[in-house]
Protein backbone atom coordinates (compact mmCIF):
# COMPACT_ATOMS: atom_id res chain seq x y z
CA UNK A 1 0.00 0.00 0.00
CA UNK A 2 3.16 2.60 0.23
CA UNK A 3 1.92 3.72 -3.11
CA UNK A 4 -1.10 4.56 -1.92
CA UNK A 5 0.34 5.97 0.95
CA UNK A 6 2.60 8.06 -1.06
CA UNK A 7 -0.04 9.30 -3.71
CA UNK A 8 -2.06 10.62 -0.82
CA UNK A 9 0.59 12.65 0.49
CA UNK A 10 2.34 10.76 3.35
CA UNK A 11 6.23 11.80 3.67
CA UNK A 12 7.28 9.13 5.36
CA UNK A 13 6.03 5.55 5.21
CA UNK A 14 7.58 1.80 5.37
CA UNK A 15 5.86 -1.47 4.62
CA UNK A 16 3.72 -3.14 7.13
CA UNK A 17 3.36 -6.58 8.00
CA UNK A 18 0.22 -7.55 5.63
CA UNK A 19 -3.47 -5.39 5.00
CA UNK A 20 -5.19 -7.97 7.50
CA UNK A 21 -1.97 -7.32 10.16
CA UNK A 22 0.06 -4.60 9.62
CA UNK A 23 2.18 -5.40 13.01
CA UNK A 24 2.23 -8.75 12.99
CA UNK A 25 2.74 -11.91 10.84
CA UNK A 26 -0.06 -14.80 11.68
CA UNK A 27 2.47 -17.35 10.00
CA UNK A 28 4.63 -16.77 12.91
CA UNK A 29 4.88 -19.03 16.45
CA UNK A 30 4.47 -15.76 18.85
CA UNK A 31 7.57 -15.07 20.07
CA UNK A 32 8.77 -14.61 16.27
CA UNK A 33 5.85 -12.80 15.72
CA UNK A 34 6.62 -10.30 18.57
CA UNK A 35 10.30 -9.89 17.56
CA UNK A 36 9.31 -9.18 14.33
CA UNK A 37 6.72 -6.66 15.35
CA UNK A 38 9.49 -5.11 16.94
CA UNK A 39 11.72 -4.45 14.64
CA UNK A 40 8.80 -3.03 12.44
CA UNK A 41 8.31 -0.89 14.65
CA UNK A 42 11.88 0.20 15.25
CA UNK A 43 11.96 0.50 11.70
CA UNK A 44 9.18 2.95 11.79
CA UNK A 45 11.15 4.81 14.56
CA UNK A 46 14.15 4.83 12.22
CA UNK A 47 11.51 6.53 10.00
CA UNK A 48 10.38 9.51 11.86
CA UNK A 49 14.61 10.41 12.54
CA UNK A 50 15.06 10.96 8.81
CA UNK A 51 15.32 13.90 6.97
CA UNK A 52 12.50 13.88 4.30
CA UNK B 1 -20.78 13.09 -16.84
CA UNK B 2 -19.83 13.41 -20.48
CA UNK B 3 -21.56 12.55 -23.92
CA UNK B 4 -23.92 14.51 -25.62
CA UNK B 5 -27.05 14.44 -23.75
CA UNK B 6 -30.75 15.32 -22.90
CA UNK B 7 -31.10 16.53 -19.27
CA UNK B 8 -33.64 15.10 -17.39
CA UNK B 9 -35.81 17.31 -15.96
CA UNK B 10 -34.06 19.35 -12.74
CA UNK B 11 -34.12 17.43 -9.87
CA UNK B 12 -34.56 19.02 -6.03
CA UNK B 13 -31.97 16.31 -4.72
CA UNK B 14 -29.25 16.76 -7.59
CA UNK B 15 -28.24 20.23 -7.49
CA UNK B 16 -28.72 22.98 -9.48
CA UNK B 17 -32.25 23.26 -7.70
CA UNK B 18 -30.32 23.22 -4.08
CA UNK B 19 -30.14 26.56 -3.95
CA UNK B 20 -32.71 28.63 -1.78
CA UNK B 21 -32.11 31.32 -4.46
CA UNK B 22 -33.89 29.21 -7.08
CA UNK B 23 -36.60 28.46 -5.18
CA UNK B 24 -37.48 32.24 -5.64
CA UNK B 25 -40.49 32.54 -7.49
CA UNK B 26 -40.45 36.44 -8.46
CA UNK B 27 -38.48 36.32 -12.03
CA UNK B 28 -36.62 38.99 -13.92
CA UNK B 29 -38.62 40.94 -16.02
CA UNK B 30 -42.05 40.94 -13.64
CA UNK B 31 -41.77 44.65 -14.12
CA UNK B 32 -41.69 44.22 -18.37
CA UNK B 33 -39.47 41.10 -19.91
CA UNK B 34 -37.30 43.26 -21.09
CA UNK B 35 -36.17 45.60 -17.94
CA UNK B 36 -32.56 45.25 -17.45
CA UNK B 37 -31.48 42.91 -14.59
CA UNK B 38 -30.15 45.08 -11.80
CA UNK B 39 -26.66 44.65 -10.93
CA UNK B 40 -24.69 45.53 -7.61
CA UNK B 41 -21.01 45.15 -7.66
CA UNK B 42 -18.85 44.46 -4.74
CA UNK B 43 -14.77 45.55 -4.80
CA UNK B 44 -12.38 45.99 -2.08
CA UNK B 45 -10.53 49.26 -1.15
CA UNK B 46 -7.67 48.57 -3.54
CA UNK B 47 -10.11 48.18 -6.61
CA UNK B 48 -12.69 50.38 -5.32
CA UNK B 49 -9.92 53.53 -5.94
CA UNK B 50 -9.83 54.53 -2.12
CA UNK B 51 -6.16 53.25 -1.18
CA UNK B 52 -3.51 49.95 -0.83
CA UNK B 53 -2.95 48.46 2.79
CA UNK B 54 -2.95 51.66 3.71
CA UNK B 55 -7.33 51.50 3.66
CA UNK B 56 -7.63 47.59 4.16
CA UNK B 57 -9.12 49.02 7.38
CA UNK B 58 -11.76 51.31 6.13
CA UNK B 59 -15.40 49.92 6.75
CA UNK B 60 -18.22 49.13 4.24
CA UNK B 61 -19.36 51.66 1.88
CA UNK B 62 -21.75 52.34 -1.29
CA UNK B 63 -21.82 54.19 -4.40
CA UNK B 64 -24.45 54.36 -7.06
CA UNK B 65 -22.88 53.39 -10.10
CA UNK B 66 -20.36 51.84 -11.35
CA UNK B 67 -16.08 52.39 -10.10
CA UNK B 68 -13.20 51.21 -11.68
CA UNK B 69 -12.97 47.38 -12.90
CA UNK B 70 -17.22 48.21 -13.26
CA UNK B 71 -16.42 50.33 -16.55
CA UNK B 72 -15.58 46.50 -17.95
CA UNK B 73 -18.41 44.63 -16.05
CA UNK B 74 -20.98 47.13 -17.77
CA UNK B 75 -19.27 47.06 -21.43
CA UNK B 76 -19.56 42.89 -20.91
CA UNK B 77 -23.37 43.31 -19.24
CA UNK B 78 -24.26 45.29 -22.39
CA UNK B 79 -28.09 46.04 -23.00
CA UNK B 80 -29.30 43.44 -20.85
CA UNK B 81 -28.17 44.78 -17.33
CA UNK B 82 -26.88 47.63 -15.53
CA UNK B 83 -24.60 48.60 -12.34
CA UNK B 84 -26.86 50.37 -10.01
CA UNK B 85 -24.66 50.55 -7.51
CA UNK B 86 -21.21 49.13 -5.60
CA UNK B 87 -20.37 48.17 -2.57
CA UNK B 88 -17.03 48.41 -1.33
CA UNK B 89 -14.82 47.38 1.72
CA UNK B 90 -11.52 47.00 3.46
CA UNK B 91 -10.56 43.87 3.18
CA UNK B 92 -9.20 43.89 7.27
CA UNK B 93 -12.19 45.21 7.64
CA UNK B 94 -14.43 42.41 5.95
CA UNK B 95 -11.85 39.86 7.67
CA UNK B 96 -12.04 41.06 11.30
CA UNK B 97 -15.32 41.86 11.36
CA UNK B 98 -16.96 39.60 9.37
CA UNK B 99 -20.79 39.25 10.62
CA UNK B 100 -21.06 43.53 10.48
CA UNK B 101 -19.44 43.86 7.31
CA UNK B 102 -22.34 41.53 5.59
CA UNK B 103 -24.86 43.07 7.66
CA UNK B 104 -23.94 46.30 6.24
CA UNK B 105 -23.41 45.58 2.83
CA UNK B 106 -26.18 43.61 2.68
CA UNK B 107 -28.98 46.33 4.26
CA UNK B 108 -27.47 48.86 1.97
CA UNK B 109 -27.86 46.95 -1.31
CA UNK B 110 -31.22 45.53 -0.52
CA UNK B 111 -32.36 49.04 -0.94
CA UNK B 112 -31.02 49.25 -4.61
CA UNK B 113 -33.51 46.34 -5.06
CA UNK B 114 -30.71 44.26 -6.88
CA UNK B 115 -31.52 41.38 -9.33
CA UNK B 116 -27.52 39.87 -9.11
CA UNK B 117 -24.91 40.49 -7.33
CA UNK B 118 -21.13 40.32 -9.04
CA UNK B 119 -17.81 40.23 -6.84
CA UNK B 120 -14.04 40.51 -7.85
CA UNK B 121 -12.92 39.41 -9.58
CA UNK B 122 -10.07 38.79 -6.61
CA UNK B 123 -7.82 36.60 -8.34
CA UNK B 124 -5.25 35.55 -5.63
CA UNK B 125 -5.91 37.88 -2.72
CA UNK B 126 -6.90 34.99 -0.18
CA UNK B 127 -8.80 37.93 2.40
CA UNK B 128 -10.34 39.70 -0.68
CA UNK B 129 -11.23 36.68 -2.06
CA UNK B 130 -13.38 35.43 1.04
CA UNK B 131 -14.93 38.93 0.81
CA UNK B 132 -16.21 37.71 -1.94
CA UNK B 133 -16.96 34.83 -0.92
CA UNK B 134 -18.87 35.24 1.64
CA UNK B 135 -21.11 38.45 0.33
CA UNK B 136 -22.42 36.20 -2.78
CA UNK B 137 -23.27 33.53 0.14
CA UNK B 138 -25.10 35.86 2.07
CA UNK B 139 -26.66 37.93 -0.62
CA UNK B 140 -28.10 34.53 -1.61
CA UNK B 141 -29.61 33.32 1.36
CA UNK B 142 -30.73 36.83 2.63
CA UNK B 143 -31.90 38.73 -0.79
CA UNK B 144 -32.92 35.68 -2.62
CA UNK B 145 -30.89 36.90 -5.38
CA UNK B 146 -28.16 35.57 -7.67
CA UNK B 147 -24.42 36.28 -7.13
CA UNK B 148 -21.18 35.00 -8.81
CA UNK B 149 -17.47 35.75 -7.45
CA UNK B 150 -14.59 35.67 -9.40
CA UNK B 151 -11.63 34.55 -7.81
CA UNK B 152 -8.29 32.35 -8.75
CA UNK B 153 -9.33 28.88 -8.08
CA UNK B 154 -6.60 28.45 -5.55
CA UNK B 155 -7.80 31.32 -3.96
CA UNK B 156 -8.38 30.00 -0.22
CA UNK B 157 -12.16 31.63 -0.98
CA UNK B 158 -12.48 29.40 -3.44
CA UNK B 159 -12.32 25.78 -1.37
CA UNK B 160 -14.53 27.86 1.48
CA UNK B 161 -17.74 28.90 -1.15
CA UNK B 162 -17.18 26.89 -4.29
CA UNK B 163 -20.35 24.54 -2.87
CA UNK B 164 -22.41 27.14 -2.36
CA UNK B 165 -21.89 29.89 -5.18
CA UNK B 166 -20.67 30.08 -8.56
CA UNK B 167 -17.11 31.15 -8.77
CA UNK B 168 -15.52 32.21 -12.33
CA UNK B 169 -11.80 30.99 -12.50
CA UNK B 170 -10.23 34.16 -13.00
CA UNK B 171 -6.51 32.85 -12.48
CA UNK B 172 -3.35 34.91 -10.54
CA UNK B 173 -3.29 37.46 -13.34
CA UNK B 174 -4.98 40.90 -13.13
CA UNK B 175 -4.69 41.06 -17.03
CA UNK B 176 -6.98 38.66 -16.86
CA UNK B 177 -9.66 41.08 -15.56
CA UNK B 178 -11.62 41.83 -18.67
CA UNK B 179 -12.66 38.52 -19.70
CA UNK B 180 -13.13 37.17 -16.61
CA UNK B 181 -15.48 40.06 -15.79
CA UNK B 182 -17.07 38.84 -19.44
CA UNK B 183 -17.64 35.57 -18.49
CA UNK B 184 -19.50 36.55 -14.72
CA UNK B 185 -21.92 38.45 -16.10
CA UNK B 186 -22.48 36.26 -18.86
CA UNK B 187 -23.09 33.68 -16.15
CA UNK B 188 -24.92 36.20 -13.83
CA UNK B 189 -27.38 37.43 -16.58
CA UNK B 190 -28.31 33.43 -17.37
CA UNK B 191 -29.15 33.26 -13.73
CA UNK B 192 -30.78 35.91 -12.84
CA UNK B 193 -33.05 35.07 -15.69
CA UNK B 194 -33.33 31.47 -14.84
CA UNK B 195 -31.84 30.00 -17.55
CA UNK B 196 -30.32 26.33 -17.39
CA UNK B 197 -26.80 26.48 -16.33
CA UNK B 198 -24.78 24.17 -18.48
CA UNK B 199 -21.14 22.66 -16.69
CA UNK B 200 -18.44 24.29 -15.44
CA UNK B 201 -16.41 23.62 -17.97
CA UNK B 202 -18.78 25.10 -20.99
CA UNK B 203 -19.73 27.81 -18.66
CA UNK B 204 -16.08 28.79 -16.76
CA UNK B 205 -17.00 28.45 -13.28
CA UNK B 206 -15.52 26.24 -10.90
CA UNK B 207 -16.78 22.72 -10.21
CA UNK B 208 -19.06 22.27 -6.99
CA UNK B 209 -19.56 18.92 -6.57
CA UNK B 210 -22.94 19.12 -8.34
CA UNK B 211 -23.98 15.60 -9.62
CA UNK B 212 -26.68 15.40 -12.03
CA UNK B 213 -28.24 13.05 -13.80
CA UNK B 214 -28.01 12.92 -18.05
CA UNK B 215 -29.01 10.49 -20.87
CA UNK B 216 -25.85 9.44 -22.58
CA UNK B 217 -26.11 8.36 -26.38
CA UNK B 218 -23.66 5.41 -25.54
CA UNK B 219 -23.49 2.75 -22.97
CA UNK B 220 -20.50 2.78 -20.41
CA UNK B 221 -18.30 0.52 -21.96
CA UNK B 222 -18.37 1.62 -25.34
CA UNK B 223 -17.72 5.46 -23.99
CA UNK B 224 -14.44 3.78 -22.03
CA UNK B 225 -13.54 1.50 -25.14
CA UNK B 226 -14.31 5.37 -26.89
CA UNK B 227 -12.11 6.56 -24.71
CA UNK B 228 -9.40 4.24 -25.14
CA UNK B 229 -8.71 4.56 -28.54
CA UNK B 230 -8.70 8.30 -28.28
CA UNK B 231 -5.79 8.18 -25.64
CA UNK B 232 -4.31 4.70 -27.91
CA UNK B 233 -4.36 7.24 -30.68
CA UNK B 234 -3.56 10.28 -28.88
CA UNK B 235 -6.18 12.34 -29.01
CA UNK B 236 -8.32 14.36 -26.87
CA UNK B 237 -10.60 12.37 -24.23
CA UNK B 238 -12.28 13.68 -21.18
CA UNK B 239 -12.84 10.96 -18.39
CA UNK B 240 -16.09 10.88 -16.35
CA UNK B 241 -14.19 10.62 -13.41
CA UNK B 242 -12.62 13.75 -11.61
CA UNK B 243 -10.22 12.05 -9.51
CA UNK B 244 -9.70 13.76 -5.72
CA UNK B 245 -6.96 16.13 -5.76
CA UNK B 246 -4.72 15.41 -2.57
CA UNK B 247 -3.05 18.36 -0.89
CA UNK B 248 0.61 18.10 -0.18
CA UNK B 249 1.89 18.73 3.70
CA UNK B 250 5.13 19.83 4.43
CA UNK B 251 7.67 17.27 5.98
CA UNK B 252 7.53 17.61 9.83
CA UNK B 253 11.33 17.99 10.65
CA UNK B 254 12.80 14.55 12.22
CA UNK B 255 12.97 13.40 15.47
CA UNK B 256 16.24 14.24 16.80
CA UNK B 257 16.16 12.01 20.21
CA UNK B 258 13.96 9.16 20.50
CA UNK B 259 15.03 9.07 24.25
CA UNK B 260 13.12 12.24 25.00
CA UNK B 261 10.08 11.97 22.18
CA UNK B 262 6.63 11.47 22.71
CA UNK B 263 5.10 8.73 20.19
CA UNK B 264 1.42 8.23 19.35
CA UNK B 265 -0.58 5.38 17.85
CA UNK B 266 -2.82 6.46 15.11
CA UNK B 267 -4.76 3.61 13.13
CA UNK B 268 -7.05 3.79 10.01
CA UNK B 269 -7.95 0.07 10.57
CA UNK B 270 -10.59 0.49 13.17
CA UNK B 271 -9.52 -0.72 16.18
CA UNK B 272 -12.03 -0.15 19.27
CA UNK B 273 -12.49 -0.88 22.53
CA UNK B 274 -15.17 -4.55 22.99
CA UNK B 275 -18.29 -3.14 22.04
CA UNK B 276 -17.35 0.34 19.87
CA UNK B 277 -18.85 2.78 22.14
CA UNK B 278 -18.44 5.89 20.45
CA UNK B 279 -20.35 3.72 17.47
CA UNK B 280 -17.16 4.68 14.74
CA UNK B 281 -18.16 3.66 11.56
CA UNK B 282 -16.59 0.55 9.78
CA UNK B 283 -16.29 2.14 6.19
CA UNK B 284 -16.68 5.55 5.10
CA UNK B 285 -16.33 7.33 8.12
CA UNK B 286 -16.90 10.46 9.16
CA UNK B 287 -15.71 10.25 13.32
CA UNK B 288 -12.84 9.12 15.25
CA UNK B 289 -12.49 7.34 18.06
CA UNK B 290 -9.99 7.91 21.32
CA UNK B 291 -9.20 5.10 23.16
CA UNK B 292 -7.23 5.69 26.82
CA UNK B 293 -4.34 3.50 27.05
CA UNK B 294 -2.82 4.59 30.27
CA UNK B 295 -1.90 1.56 32.11
CA UNK B 296 -2.38 -1.08 29.29
CA UNK B 297 0.18 -2.48 28.75
CA UNK B 298 -0.89 -5.39 25.65
CA UNK B 299 -4.37 -5.26 23.86
CA UNK B 300 -6.14 -8.12 24.84
CA UNK B 301 -8.62 -10.11 22.26
CA UNK B 302 -11.41 -9.86 24.63
CA UNK B 303 -11.34 -5.64 25.79
CA UNK B 304 -10.55 -4.71 21.83
CA UNK B 305 -11.80 -5.49 18.48
CA UNK B 306 -11.61 -4.09 15.01
CA UNK B 307 -14.39 -2.58 12.85
CA UNK B 308 -13.65 -2.33 9.58
CA UNK B 309 -15.59 -3.31 5.94
CA UNK B 310 -12.93 -2.94 4.19
CA UNK B 311 -10.88 -5.85 5.27
CA UNK B 312 -10.96 -9.41 7.04
CA UNK B 313 -10.42 -8.48 10.58
CA UNK B 314 -10.39 -12.03 11.60
CA UNK B 315 -6.55 -11.87 12.14
CA UNK B 316 -6.76 -8.58 13.71
CA UNK B 317 -9.39 -9.38 16.25
CA UNK B 318 -7.04 -12.77 17.58
CA UNK B 319 -4.17 -9.68 18.47
CA UNK B 320 -5.34 -6.42 18.34
CA UNK B 321 -1.25 -5.35 18.90
CA UNK B 322 -1.11 -6.90 15.26
CA UNK B 323 -3.50 -3.40 14.44
CA UNK B 324 -1.94 -0.99 17.05
CA UNK B 325 1.79 -2.67 18.07
CA UNK B 326 0.74 -1.31 21.87
CA UNK B 327 2.69 -4.48 23.82
CA UNK B 328 5.98 -3.37 21.38
CA UNK B 329 5.75 0.33 22.45
CA UNK B 330 5.28 -0.34 26.03
CA UNK B 331 8.62 -2.62 26.14
CA UNK B 332 10.42 0.54 24.06
CA UNK B 333 8.70 2.62 26.52
CA UNK B 334 10.35 0.62 29.54
CA UNK B 335 13.57 0.02 27.61
CA UNK B 336 13.88 4.01 27.63
CA UNK B 337 13.66 3.71 23.91
CA UNK B 338 11.60 6.20 23.59
CA UNK B 339 10.63 8.27 26.05
CA UNK B 340 6.95 8.32 26.09
CA UNK B 341 3.79 6.50 24.71
CA UNK B 342 1.21 9.25 23.92
CA UNK B 343 -2.38 8.06 26.34
CA UNK B 344 -4.73 7.92 24.07
CA UNK B 345 -5.00 5.86 20.52
CA UNK B 346 -6.76 7.68 17.74
CA UNK B 347 -8.64 5.04 15.45
CA UNK B 348 -10.98 5.12 12.54
CA UNK B 349 -12.57 2.78 10.50
CA UNK B 350 -10.57 4.12 6.63
CA UNK B 351 -12.83 1.95 4.22
CA UNK B 352 -14.15 4.14 1.55
CA UNK B 353 -13.24 7.23 3.43
CA UNK B 354 -14.18 10.00 1.81
CA UNK B 355 -11.49 12.47 1.06
CA UNK B 356 -12.73 15.62 2.55
CA UNK B 357 -14.13 13.08 6.03
CA UNK B 358 -11.15 12.10 5.94
CA UNK B 359 -9.05 15.18 5.99
CA UNK B 360 -11.22 16.78 8.97
CA UNK B 361 -10.49 13.42 10.99
CA UNK B 362 -6.46 13.97 10.30
CA UNK B 363 -6.84 17.28 10.78
CA UNK B 364 -8.57 17.11 14.12
CA UNK B 365 -6.18 14.18 15.48
CA UNK B 366 -3.08 16.16 14.61
CA UNK B 367 -4.56 18.98 16.75
CA UNK B 368 -4.93 16.83 19.80
CA UNK B 369 -1.82 15.38 19.10
CA UNK B 370 -0.38 18.66 18.83
CA UNK B 371 -2.21 20.29 21.66
CA UNK B 372 -0.95 17.19 23.99
CA UNK B 373 2.81 17.52 23.32
CA UNK B 374 3.64 14.75 20.99
CA UNK B 375 6.38 14.49 18.90
CA UNK B 376 6.36 11.33 16.73
CA UNK B 377 3.40 9.37 15.13
CA UNK B 378 3.11 5.83 13.85
CA UNK B 379 -0.23 5.31 12.10
CA UNK B 380 -1.02 1.87 11.14
CA UNK B 381 -3.21 1.45 8.18
CA UNK B 382 -4.86 -1.56 6.55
Amino acid sequence: MIPVAKEVGSLRAIASGGIVSPTGNPELPPDKEKEYRRQLVLRALQTLQQEV
Amino acid sequence: MTGSARHFAPSRLCGENSFPTIQRTLRIGDNGMNSKIRVVHYLNQFFAQIGGEDKADDGPQIKDGLIGPGRALQQALGEHGEIVATIFCGDNFFAEHQERAIDLLIQRMAEYKPDLLIAGPAFESGRYGIACGAICQAAQQRLGIVAVAGMDEDNVGASLYRKNIYIVNSGVSIARMAPTLQRMAALGVKLARREAIGKPESEGYLPRGVKRNEFAAKPPAERAVDMLLAKLRGDEFHSEIAPPKFAGSKPAAPLHDLKSAVIALVTDGGLVPEGNPDNIEPGRPTRFTTIPIAGVNSLDANRYDAVHSGYDTAIANRDPNRLVPLDTMRELEREGVIGKLHEFVHSTGGAHAAVENATNIGKDIAQRLKAAGVTGVILTST
